[in-house]
């Protein structure tokens, strides 16, 4: 199976961040790391490929600093990669960001594209599903499991509160999965070694532009959460906040 | 021209999903603002039981639309129908509760009308003329205004939780239900849905629990849950946890709390090293009292917290068992 994961690089969980000037997306001067769910699609796609051969490819759009998400996909088993390179994908909506990577692998034919079913970042969880539509292909969404199957590919869907379903999907097909699918691996010395000589295509901004339009959506305004609660913030020790806690807990909230 | 508003509400095996009242109120309060006009519409087979149930609010038209290829729900038929719906019948906006159905046809239908969506908003701006939509982005660390760039019609998608479902106002009498058979021609339809299932049995209803103390990723290994659950024990509630823990196998999957485990609405709920991504807090914001230990100062959670404890739970933990101990003798 051949089979492509779009993987997008967020900043990592803890970083504080900061509003732009422009208040409208964060300051880029803060550390990333790759969106969680496209680490899982990752995953995957590797332990298909170990089932049933085949490659692994992966794409990412976004600046320079996005090759490292790619560096690292390589490292733990990706055959090769895919860099739509530019500061402008940054700001690109999903259909827009779908309509790139669907013009930058126009010429490649996959059995299996994966995407995470959302970003930490902007949450779209849209970018796969529209990818499908624009390349004409069924999709499924929140995949917890994949079989191979001899019409094409049985994939258990995750439903709210705890339901599941399977759905039997025709290849070629976009999937978009949910983290914990697997468990992930690390790069060993060897992958991250291997992986310098392993194939990286660069793709400018304007080989695809042609493919793109107009965002459709905008950010006119980011801001800070208002509170929507008093919160009241206990200090001390330990063990005078748990002091302080107690009180509340026993005297305020009336749960002891 | 008045403009309209269109609220796709949603079933599922013929049932009403009551979120849907949630996004009847939404469409309520922007057409009173806005003074466009409010409709409904309802997809499926046979769902006119629904569609009378939904003219029962203040809507001025519903709409039926039927296909039998419609049950059981797939994205490729639910898009073509309702294309094939707004094509006839055009909307400026078009309104869904933000499921995990709708998230699974809502892109796909957008992008096959050349248009977009603008998901899981949990509030509306109107100004000036000018109609934005509020949403969390960065797992909630910011909220943005979102607006539309293109013609339409644009779709909306509201979180669970984000308007009053209870609010949504009954109509003056029945309004008029309108049957749109859709035709889904053979081919369309390309995936093979099975029954929907649950995966065991749920052991523990924590929805019925009064007091849960719930675990994140600030618990870091599997061997500190003991401490979350002499403090659960403690307090005499349930443990809990987020998606992480359960991912990793640390508690079991019928522990967790969020859009794909349990929604609870305990007296307390007492969140260990949880940061409240978006996925988890529409899974327990309903709480009567929030209590958040985090060591992150910025942690969403506090957000929604009553009492707020900036600092390490290791360190917290273990003096604050000792404490209700005291407290309980």
């Amino acid at each position: 199976m051949k089979i492509l994961v779009c993987m997008k690089q967020v900043p990592q969980k803890d970083a504080p961040l900061k509003l732009n000037e422009a208040g409208t997306w964060i300051r880029e001067d803060v550390s990333y790391e790759v969106n969680e769910p496209d680490a899982f699609a990752l995953e995957e796609a590797l332990r298909q490929k170990e089932k049933h051969s085949g490659e692994v490819v992966v794409i990412t759009a976004g600046p320079a600093r996005a090759m490292q998400v790619l560096r690292e996909a390589l490292a733990k088993g990706a055959d090769r990669a895919i860099h739509l390179e530019d500061n402008a994908f940054v700001g690109l909506d999903a259909y827009n960001t779908a309509r790139a990577i669907a013009a930058a692998i126009k010429d490649e034919k996959f059995d299996l594209i994966f995407t995470g079913l959302q970003s930490d970042d902007y949450g779209y969880a849209q970018t796969g599903v529209i990818l499908a539509q624009i390349l004409g292909l069924p999709h499924a969404t929140i995949i917890m499991q994949i079989e191979k199957n001899e019409a094409g590919i049985r994939v258990k869907r995750e439903l709210e509160a705890g339901f599941f379903q399977f759905v039997d999907v025709p290849l070629p097909a976009v999937l978009t999965i949910q983290s914990g699918i697997n468990k992930l691996r690390y790069a060993t010395l060897i992958g991250i070694k291997q992986a310098k000589t392993k194939p990286m295509r660069k793709v400018a901004l304007a080989e695809v532009q042609s493919a793109m339009g107009n965002n459709l959506q905008k950010i006119d305004k980011m801001y800070i959460p208002e509170k929507s609660k008093n919160t009241e913030f206990l200090e001390g020790s330990p063990g005078e906040v748990a002091k302080k806690l107690v009180e509340k807990l026993k005297n305020e909230l009336r749960v002891i | 021209m008045a403009e309209t508003i269109l609220v796709i509400v949603e079933q599922r095996e013929g049932k009403l999903n009551r979120v849907s009242w949630e996004t009847i109120a939404a469409g309520q309060a922007i057409a009173a603002e806005t003074g466009w006009t409010l409709e409904a519409a309802v997809a499926g087979a046979n769902v006119s039981a629904i569609s009378g149930e939904v003219a029962q609010k203040k809507v001025s038209k519903v709409y039926d639309v039927e296909s039998a290829k419609l049950e059981p729900y797939t994205p490729d038929a639910f898009a073509h129908a309702l294309k094939s719906f707004l094509e006839k019948h055009p909307a400026k906006l078009v309104l869904m509760p933000h499921t995990y159905q709708v998230r699974d046809f809502v892109p796909k239908l957008a992008t096959a009308m050349e248009t977009t969506a603008i998901t899981d908003a949990v509030g509306y701006k109107y100004e000036g003329g000018k109609l934005s939509f509020t949403r969390q982005m960065f797992q909630g660390k910011f909220m943005a205004d979102v607006s539309f760039a293109g013609t339409g019609p644009c779709f909306v998608t509201f979180q669970n939780g984000s308007f009053r479902g209870d609010k949504a106002e009954a109509g003056g009498g029945a309004a008029a239900v309108e049957a749109f058979n859709v035709d889904v021609p053979d081919g369309v339809i390309r995936n093979k849905p099975q029954e929907v299932f649950k995966e065991a049995k749920q052991a523990v209803d924590l929805t019925q629990a009064e007091i849960i103390v719930s675990v994140g990723r600030g618990i870091k290994e599997q061997k500190n849950i003991e401490l979350a659950k002499q403090l659960a024990d403690a307090l005499g509630g349930e443990l809990a946890a987020s998606r992480p823990i359960c991912d990793n196998g640390w508690l079991p999957m019928d522990r967790q709390i969020g859009s794909s485990g349990q929604t609870v609405a305990p007296k307390l709920y007492l969140a260990l090293g949880i940061s409240g991504a978006i996925q988890h807090i529409v899974g327990m914001k309903g709480a009567r009292s929030i209590v958040a230990i985090n060591k992150d100062s910025e942690a969403p959670i506090f957000e929604i917290s009553d009492y707020a404890v900036v600092g390490n739970l290791f360190d917290i933990v273990p003096p604050l068992i000792e404490e209700i101990k005291k407290a309980r003798t």
